[in-house]
């Protein structure tokens, strides 16, 4: 199969349709996009337009009724991506350092090197001393460090992230974004971000795709023209206020 | 409130140079609600240093338990009194309603002509068999039911109908079927305590977290999977909860199959002593299942304790 080994994920002419008692929804139609590897890509669209469809399409957790998705050449399936939730979702009864473990245990792939691996992931970005302890004991903010870090264990080749902050208050949600952008940017992953949040999307990515309200298709595709990585940074420089009009209005066509 | 991701972050930036100092759990990292439960995990030991208001405050805590405790007690002995006073002074016939010191010359005699140990030991066996089978059966069952939902939905109506019947009603059936032995009273025991456990653990394996499950599927894990690492150790309060509903469960079963054929165990003397008109020996005989239904239950508690320990 064709596979130039940039491509990291591509959607080629995807619909979706849903099949309830009620009747049939199609989610998303003619949806075609490319996400090149180490790109940071942020999806928005209005709500309820079929954004969380997006993600669990490419984790391969659906399959499309027509087109194709594919990652890192390959068909999508479960198992080679990191999906991140809104909510952490640590395990309550293992302890931090047996939540990172998790990905392994389910992959079949829980040697004691990539357990050392995920553990010095853990200590590089801090969470080193929380290890033996159980996630009750941590903040919201280290918790979903957490969550992140146990994302990174498998060494997916693609992060899914789900608004992954908005089920946290506002100031500790610009710091988690803060680090989750950092830890993203510095391990060169590549990853796509959902969020309703404009301000959000365009202080964390590279590029936005704008969905259309359902059936969604990709109506936009941005490249942000940002020096700087660092979402709190984005936020004081000047093209910030330009942008958010721009998608703004988009959003609101 | 200074933002803890802020101070971890801080911590991070830090030079390593400090070697072991940078691994150690810090205080503020941690969110601790009560100071003189943290355990010395870094090596680091916290002695708690209390305001004499919060000692106050424990202290009333400590003496409002105490009262508590006292005059729960003091029910217990109030309601003895007066019934052996009214028993005493013959206001009410203590043929009638008996009273402690009868019952005591009761249990006495039970236990001298030796017949007490095996009363209760037939009865206390047929509700712990009954009880353990009832438990791990019901257990497997729904276990397979939450595996396959097909059969689930098939048995569901079923399932709910048998729960709703009174199981007493299936008594003569029984005996029948199994005899007026104790594996009649067995077979009840069990009766009465499977479709509860199956419901509770179904339950329980039903309200786990959609959001766990999801991330597990993303990871690529199977059902089997899903099933050992998530619904299995969530279900644990569930279990507890269940546990707990079947010993009372359990011991209905066997004093019910005690009462509808039986010539040993608490039941048949409940009825016999009811049949003679002794009533000392019927209240005897639910003195002793009221201790051991407790001690039943405090075996259970214990089990949770050791269960959910972190």
């Amino acid at each position: 199969m064709e596979n130039n080994g940039k491509q990291v994920l591509e959607f080629k002419d995807v619909r979706l349709t849903y099949h309830t008692k009620a009747g049939e929804t199609t989610a998303a139609e003619h949806m075609s996009f490319c996400v090149d590897e180490g790109e940071f890509i942020a999806v928005i669209g209005p709500s309820g337009c079929g954004k969380t469809t997006v993600l669990s399409l490419a984790a391969g957790l659906l399959r499309p009724s027509a087109g194709e998705v594919r990652v890192a050449g390959g068909a999508a399936h479960p198992g080679n991506i990191g999906y991140m939730l809104q909510k952490d979702e640590l395990f309550p009864w293992r302890t931090v350092e047996k939540n990172l473990f998790l990905p392994l245990e389910i992959g079949k792939r829980d040697t004691p090197e990539n357990r050392r691996r995920a553990v010095a992931l853990a200590e590089k970005y801090g969470l080193g001393g929380f290890l033996k302890h159980y996630p009750a004991q941590l903040s919201g903010g280290m918790r979903q460090r957490a969550a992140l870090i146990r994302t990174l264990a498998s060494d997916p080749r693609l992060l899914l992230l789900d608004e992954p902050f908005s089920a946290l208050d506002y100031q500790t949600r610009l710091n988690v974004c803060e680090d989750v952008c950092r830890v993203i940017r510095e391990e060169k992953k590549t990853a796509l971000l959902v969020t309703h949040d404009i301000s959000e999307a365009i202080s964390a990515a590279d590029r936005i795709l704008v969905l259309s309200a359902r059936p969604a298709r990709v109506i936009a595709s941005h490249t942000l023209d940002f020096a700087e990585t660092s979402p709190l940074k984005r936020r004081e420089s000047p093209q910030f206020s330009g942008w958010f009009e721009l998608l703004w209005k988009e959003l609101n066509l | 409130m200074k933002n803890k991701w802020d101070a971890a972050r801080a911590r991070d930036k830090a030079p390593r140079a400090a070697g072991e100092g940078g691994e150690k759990p810090r205080a503020d990292g941690l969110r601790t609600t009560k100071p003189h439960a943290e355990k010395p995990r870094g090596g680091k030991k916290q002695k708690p240093l209390y305001s004499r208001e919060h000692m106050l405050y424990l202290k009333k805590r400590k003496r409002e338990t105490a009262l508590v405790q006292a005059l729960r007690v003091g029910v217990l002995l109030l309601i003895l009194g007066v019934w052996e006073l009214v028993a005493q002074l013959r206001i009410v016939d203590p043929f009638i309603i008996s009273s402690p010191s009868r019952i005591c010359t009761t249990i006495a005699d039970l236990a001298a002509n030796g017949t007490l140990l095996y009363h209760i030991w037939t009865t206390l066996w047929e509700t712990l068999a009954g009880f353990a089978i009832a438990v791990v059966l019901g257990t497997l069952i729904a276990l397979l039911l939450w595996w396959s939902e097909r059969a689930l939905r098939v048995l569901e109506p079923y399932i709910v109908v048998l729960n709703s019947l009174p199981k007493i009603a299936l008594g003569p059936v029984i005996i029948v079927w199994f005899g007026t032995g104790s594996t009649a009273i067995l077979f009840m025991t069990v009766l009465v305590g499977i479709i509860v456990a199956i419901l509770n653990m179904l339950g329980g394996f039903a309200a786990t977290d959609p959001g766990k499950i999801l991330l597990l599927r993303s990871m690529g894990a199977s059902k089997f999977q899903i099933l050992r690492k998530l619904v299995i150790p969530s279900s644990v309060p569930a279990f507890i909860g269940m546990l707990k509903i079947c010993v009372g469960m359990a011991w209905i079963g066997s004093i019910m199959g005690e009462y509808i054929s039986s010539n040993a165990g608490l039941g048949y003397l409940i009825v016999y002593g009811g049949q003679v008109f002794r009533l000392d020996l019927v209240m005897a005989a639910t003195v002793i299942l009221c201790v051991l239904a407790a001690g039943m239950y405090a075996l259970v508690a214990l089990a949770e304790k050791a269960l959910v320990k972190k």
